[in-house]
């Protein structure tokens, strides 16, 4: 059978066959790419962020600059040891603390302080940094990242959740004076 | 043998293969072409093949578990018989692989044989090498250790740095806000079920456009490949001077593929498994994490560009270089194949080889970080603390302690991202070492805060004695002129 315009039956039925396999792909779809984008979706809604403790003031005397560990906020049951994160503490004067990430500003990799010289400095690319988290030299465009702090009842808790990266809404919220390279 | 003839008679009367796997098999290709030139490719096959074969062994007892991947690790390596080898042959096949495909492509290029009309068989060729690096990186992953977890952050700070989507790149990539158990099943799956996927795709429609278009014969100078008359050409050689591919041209291919995998075994047998290196928790932060071979020379670019470069280079420059391979048939697709008429390819081929291997040497030696325990494990080698006084030995004291030689060798001990001090005496006077002690500069921290008057003298006193034996120290001879001028006139004051 020919229908107006030379389709055939089958011609239509083949079309309309396709049409039907792309509308159930559509619909498929949608909880598909939900699902891959899960980690952005919720990262944005409620955010990965809260408080969490870092242990008692004593623990980190005054004028020093102690790593200190903390479990993220939140945690699967499969993560294990990598669910554990490090930063450091500094006790500025026994009132004001600064709290770095572990992470360098420049790639991530884990920077260890050094309190004879007082300097931050990471094993990867050579990024160093003084106590106060200005970058000091090498690769790195700004200083370490800091996070938000707050002391109750004689303890100290930060805002963690969320690996801070060069590009993190997170990263660029926190005021960290960037010095020129002298 | 009778009887497997009669059963193979019967399988191809119901598969109805057998003809034209004859005829694929027995194709002509130029004689010239059976050549030790041309068998980098089949070799790469066979490697890939013994991946499949080692990872899916693997497979069988690595748990994709971010608590669980290194214990599984240890377990391969010393509880089940032989799964340390297996792990070798993986690890080792992976390097080959990389190797090869490079050395192939290399050989590719100089031969001409992405011309026309083979322009796309080369571009799924790039594809290739770039899922053949993307199994080799988030293979390094699956290896769930310190360097896999640090090169993870690399990997998510470098995400983080694209305009716009940079945080949600992040979260996608580490499925989730950190390193943690959904990173590990990502890359998981990427690199079990999706580049795997997508390596047999290319691998397929690569092969079949060599069979369907014909390998590239042997370039000879002056002939120049047009597209009005190439075709014609190629079957007239193929012709008049062409032999089967099976076997006359075959057995090349079978000796090197041999060749390979036994040197993949040995290497396996005599080096070992790669790691795991520590654990991957992320509280134990005495490390140094490296990544794997064919990585390193892009952690040594990524320490030496400039901070005011490295995003631009960073997202532009694989852009950048992903399109120049794939244009690269487009642009240059007719013409002389020969390497002998193409000086600007084997420039270019030389190039890029010497800063590939320079940059792959600098990271090896990674001179652009400080040595973490210098300070307190490379001592000061005698000489330069014979016959000095108290103050300067005390002074080489607060060169130790305040970490300096973290970054400063002396006698080729120590860091080498700033420069040696054996002679340094030579290049500052007193004024200038104090200056670049209090203030640093030149990429060096400033140490005016952390060090007392008292410990600035001795550690300049002591950097004053570093000069070789016949060789004066560096000194200011305006000052000399003051203080003459001082002692000459005694009653005038030069303050």
């Amino acid at each position: 059978m020919t229908l107006p315009g030379g389709f055939t039956r089958r011609d239509v039925l083949m079309k309309i066959g396709i049409l039907l396999n792309g509308i159930v792909a559509a619909i498929l779809a949608v909880p598909i790419v939900r699902y891959l984008l899960s980690p952005v979706a919720r990262g944005r809604k409620g955010g990965y962020e809260s408080w969490v403790p870092l242990g008692n003031l004593e623990q980190f005397p005054s004028g020093q600059t102690r790593l200190a560990t903390y479990r993220n906020p939140i945690v699967n049951p499969t993560d294990g040891d990598t669910a554990e994160i490090a930063c450091w503490v500094r006790n500025v004067d026994g009132q004001n603390f600064q709290v770095f990430a572990i992470n360098c500003a420049h790639l991530g990799c884990p920077v260890r302080w050094f309190p004879q010289s007082s300097l931050f400095m990471c094993p990867c690319h050579g990024g160093a940094y003084y106590q106060d988290g200005s970058r000091a030299s090498g690769p790195p465009e700004r200083g370490l990242f800091e996070y938000h702090y707050r002391i109750e009842s004689g303890r100290l808790f930060i805002n963690a959740g969320e690996m801070p990266t060069p590009g993190s809404p997170t990263a660029s919220n926190i005021v960290t004076e960037i010095r020129p390279c002298v | 043998m009778r009887l497997i003839e009669s059963f193979g008679e019967w399988l191809d009367a119901r598969l109805q293969v057998g003809t034209s796997i004859r005829e694929t098999m027995e194709h002509r290709i130029p004689r010239e072409t059976s050549s030790w030139f041309y068998v980098f490719g089949s070799a790469a096959f066979v490697v890939f093949i013994l991946q499949i074969v080692t990872g899916i062994m693997l497979a069988l007892i690595y748990v994709p578990s971010a608590g669980e991947a290194w214990s599984s690790l240890q377990t391969l390596n010393h509880n089940v018989a032989l799964g340390w080898y297996i792990r070798a042959l993986h690890g080792w096949g992976s390097n080959f692989m990389v190797a090869i495909v490079l050395i192939h492509m290399v050989q590719v290029f100089l031969f001409g044989a992405y011309k026309y009309p083979r322009e796309l068989t080369w571009v799924i060729g790039v594809f290739l090498l770039l899922v053949t690096l993307g199994m080799a990186f988030t293979g390094q992953v699956l290896r769930f250790d310190q360097d896999a977890y640090w090169g993870l952050g690399i990997g998510a700070s470098i995400a983080s740095r694209v305009p716009g989507i940079g945080p949600w790149a992040v979260n996608l990539m580490l499925g989730g806000p950190i390193i943690a158990g959904a990173t590990l099943s990502r890359f998981f799956a990427l690199h079990v079920f999706v580049i795997p996927g997508l390596l047999i795709a290319f691998v397929s429609v690569h092969l079949l456009m060599v069979l369907k278009l014909g390998i590239n014969e042997w370039p000879v100078p002056g002939r120049i490949v047009r597209k009005a008359t190439y075709i014609k050409e190629y079957h007239a050689l193929t012709k008049t001077d062409g032999i089967p591919f099976v076997p006359d041209a075959i057995w090349k291919d079978m000796f090197f593929a041999a060749f390979i995998l036994l040197s993949i075994g040995l290497c396996a047998a005599y080096f070992g498994p790669f790691g795991p290196s520590g654990p991957p928790d992320p509280t134990i932060i005495q490390t140094s994490p490296r990544p794997d071979l064919f990585f390193l020379w892009l952690y040594a670019v990524l320490s030496f560009l400039p901070p005011s470069m490295e995003t631009p280079a960073l997202l532009i420059g694989p852009v950048v270089g992903i399109l120049a391979l794939v244009l690269l048939p487009f642009l240059f697709g007719e013409g002389e194949k020969s390497w002998r008429r193409r000086p600007v390819a084997v420039l270019t081929i030389l190039l890029v080889l010497v800063a590939l291997a320079t940059f792959t040497h600098l990271a090896q030696h990674t001179p652009w970080s400080p040595i973490m325990d210098a300070w307190s494990g490379d001592p000061i080698p005698p000489e330069f603390l014979h016959s000095r006084s108290a103050l300067e030995r005390q002074g080489a004291l607060v060169f130790q302690v305040k970490q300096c030689h973290n970054c400063h060798s002396l006698g080729d001990q120590g860091g080498k991202r700033g420069p040696a001090l054996d002679a340094v005496a030579v290049r500052l006077t007193q004024d200038q070492l104090i200056r670049q002690v209090i203030q640093g500069g030149g990429n060096m921290p400033a140490y005016g805060k952390n060090l007392s008057p008292a410990e600035t003298t001795a550690l300049v006193a002591f950097l004053e004695t570093l000069h070789p034996a016949g060789q004066q120290p560096a000194r200011n001879a305006s000052r000399a002129l003051a203080i003459e001028s001082g002692t000459s006139v005694p009653s005038s004051s030069h303050q």
